[in-house]
């Protein structure tokens, strides 16, 4: 059984939420709410053909970015896979920045040369935006190691979706975290769909994909991602006991995402799951929306500061669209830059030899 | 100069970066403990313990992951695969997570990794043990390719290996292990991207890297001793930064050339130097650029075969005497 799953169900009585103050309670509503609002513009965008390539929006489960996110200290750290704009925004990246890069202009986080799928903020522990399922997963291992090796109290958040899971590198990955005992914390964002295959469709499961860390001797739990309390009593846990014992944890949230696998994904409605299963989720099981029911019965908010949070979290999201806009591309020449290092800082190395081969 | 072998030249290199700079960590299977599958990291683990010399269990694609994370975080690992033909099951964290993080990030992060190991064929362990994939790595923007054909050369990129701040593959070779060179015993360095005249010669130049470098010498001596044909010949040392010059000054001296290369001839790194030198040099050409590689078939086990796959001095000879 989960060691970690064995707590009270009030998870608004969990230490790590008791301690919360109303403050520290509309931040966390105002973080989803800074997310819905970016997604929903970024989609406007998209689809008004301001935006290229893939767009693959968190909406729906911004309650798991944001209360893991909440409880990272100074030397915690995380990292995501391609629906990477949530954690990019609750680690506190500007919106500016991301819809830059949305946009492929020289302002974006990665001066429009990542895109979508790649958002990385390192000065705020935030090491991407990774493209290829599970890829990230070794690299999340890598972060625990380096903290672990530098002597630092600390923990590697690395988020995968459930279609990630049947990605041989994530098992190579949970045996090294288990055998070298290292703190890093996989969360499971479980929104019921790779893409187009459910996951009774993709994924062999007994209880839960969590529970495939049992085979790795790896403490695991299992949880419903829409309620951002449960979420932070969870994850505050792994996270004890990364700091603690140095161990790893899996955690899987319970969650979904209203929109497609990415924007491009037109059958998700009526295709391979059933319109009404959508509007079930938005209506019984919106993050948002549960948390502000929340706040409102602990009087932390009113519906008129709710609005109001709204309303300016929208105002942040329309004026990122206008600095996109009126940013400047990046130039051709800069196809050449931020490929190597030596190259960039002209260091002594970076001047012997010849590293591109165009002419 | 004290006279020792490849593998120790690069524990001599290993151990002396250790010493220097505390971020660097040897990481790969049977490093430690069993001291290397060919004794390169032998008695490191002895002299540095657990932290700074790790054994991994069979699963390259998280080990190598492993350390592109750890360099993120400004660790300087140095991972070994046991043969770089293990590779392939690491290709996603090699291609697109050292090679491509910085410039997805727009350079806020770099990945100061080195990862090294035997990169040949000629040993009998059959096509999946025998790949050559410096070509295929030096295709990628943002990765760093060398390839060390003596001791000497072998310690001095690797100690610069270690300290540059890009993702380096270091290409060894098995059948290089135990030869021996000439290794000072104070500190040097070598250069990334500066190529090395291994002889000087002035009717061909035979343009070489890794073990081929020793096929050319052995092919230069017969064909001065027997032929009256004095060849050059270079030594790339390293792919990607690549020395441009050094091979186009050599052409105007020779020539002629004929490039010996381990790789397969399609897409190897021989064909690239040859259309370099067409594009840059072709009115210094006195005949068409040839080349000798291993035979483009995977690569066979037969030992009574096998050696004729790969580039030989005979062949090389051959070649030059079609264009001399």
């Amino acid at each position: 059984m989960p060691k970690s799953a064995a707590i009270s169900v009030d998870y608004a009585e969990a230490p790590v939420n008791a301690k919360l103050v109303s403050e520290d309670k509309i931040r966390l509503l105002r973080e989803m709410l800074r997310i819905r609002r970016f997604e929903h513009i970024s989609l406007k965008q998209y689809n008004a053909g301001k935006i290229g390539g893939f767009l693959h929006l968190y909406i729906g489960q911004e309650s798991i970015a944001v209360g893991t996110v909440s409880l990272m200290g100074d030397n915690d750290h995380v990292i995501t896979a391609y629906r990477d704009h949530g954690h990019a925004l609750a680690v506190g990246m500007s919106m500016n920045e991301c819809m830059a890069e949305l946009y492929g202009k020289a302002t974006g986080c990665s001066k429009g040369k990542g895109g979508s799928m790649h958002f990385f903020a390192p000065d705020k522990n935030y090491w991407g935006g990774h493209g290829i399922v599970g890829g990230q997963t070794p690299l999340g291992l890598g972060l625990a190691y380096g903290i672990k090796y530098k002597g630092l109290t600390g923990a590697a958040f690395c988020f995968l979706g459930d279609g990630a899971v049947n990605q041989g590198c994530f098992y190579e990955s949970l045996n090294m975290a288990a055998l070298f005992e290292l703190p890093v914390i996989y969360v499971i964002e479980n929104n019921k769909y790779s893409m187009g295959t459910s996951l009774e469709r993709s994924s062999i499961v007994d209880k839960c994909l969590a529970q495939r860390a049992e085979a790795f001797k790896i403490d695991w739990a299992q949880a419903d991602g829409e309620d951002v309390y449960e979420v932070r009593a969870v994850a505050q846990q792994a996270l004890e006991r990364a700091h603690k014992e140095s161990k790893p944890t899996v955690l899987e949230f319970d969650t979904y995402r209203y929109y497609g696998h990415s924007v491009a994904d037109s059958s998700h409605k009526g295709g391979y799951r059933p319109e009404e299963e959508i509007e079930r989720y938005k209506k019984e099981h919106d993050p948002i929306q549960r948390f502000k029911a929340t706040l409102l019965g602990e009087k932390v908010i009113t519906e008129e500061q709710y609005e109001a949070i709204d309303a300016g979290v929208k105002a942040e999201a329309a004026e990122s669209v206008k600095f996109a806009e009126e940013s400047p591309n990046p130039t051709e020449a800069s196809i050449f830059e931020d490929v190597y290092f030596e190259v960039d800082r002209q260091t002594e190395a970076g001047r012997t030899g010849k590293y591109f081969f165009n002419d | 100069m004290p006279l020792i072998e490849y593998r120790d030249a690069l524990n001599q290199a290993f151990s002396e970066e250790i010493e220097r700079d505390p971020n660097v960590v040897l990481i790969g299977e049977e490093v430690a403990q069993y001291n290397g599958a060919y004794k390169v990291t032998r008695g490191l683990w002895k002299k540095f313990g657990d932290k700074r010399v790790v054994d991994t269990p069979i699963s390259e694609a998280a080990f190598i992951g492993m350390g592109v994370g750890a360099s993120m975080l400004g660790l300087r690992p140095v991972m070994e695969l046991m043969f770089w033909s293990f590779a392939t099951v690491a290709y996603d964290q090699i291609i697109n997570n050292a090679g491509q993080i910085r410039y997805m990030s727009g350079g806020l992060i770099n990945c100061p990794i080195v990862i090294r190991g035997p990169a040949n064929g000629g040993t009998g362990v059959g096509a999946t043990h025998s790949h050559t994939p410096e070509n295929w790595l030096a295709a990628i923007p943002g990765l760093k390719v060398v390839s060390a054909a003596t001791a000497y050369d072998a310690k001095g990129l690797m100690k610069t290996a270690i300290r540059d701040n890009d993702p380096v593959m270091f290409m060894e070779n098995t059948l290089l292990y135990g030869e021996k060179g000439e290794v000072p015993e104070e500190e040097y360095l070598i250069p990334l991207g500066v190529a090395d005249c291994k002889r000087e010669g002035t009717d061909v130049s035979l343009i070489a890297h890794g073990r081929a470098v020793l096929t050319a010498l052995k092919a230069a001596e017969i064909l001065a001793a027997e032929h009256d044909i004095s060849a050059e010949v270079i030594d790339l040392r390293s792919i990607r930064p690549l020395d441009e010059e050094a091979i186009l000054r050599s052409i105007r001296k020779t020539h002629r050339a004929v490039l010996v290369d381990e790789n397969k001839p399609f897409c190897g790194v021989s064909s690239q130097i040859s259309s370099l030198i067409m594009e840059k040099a072709f009115d210094d050409l006195d005949a068409p650029v040839g080349r000798v590689c291993s035979l483009d078939a995977p690569a066979i086990y037969s030992p009574a075969v096998e050696p004729l796959q790969l580039p030989t001095p005979d062949r090389v000879i051959r070649k030059v005497k079609e264009i001399c």
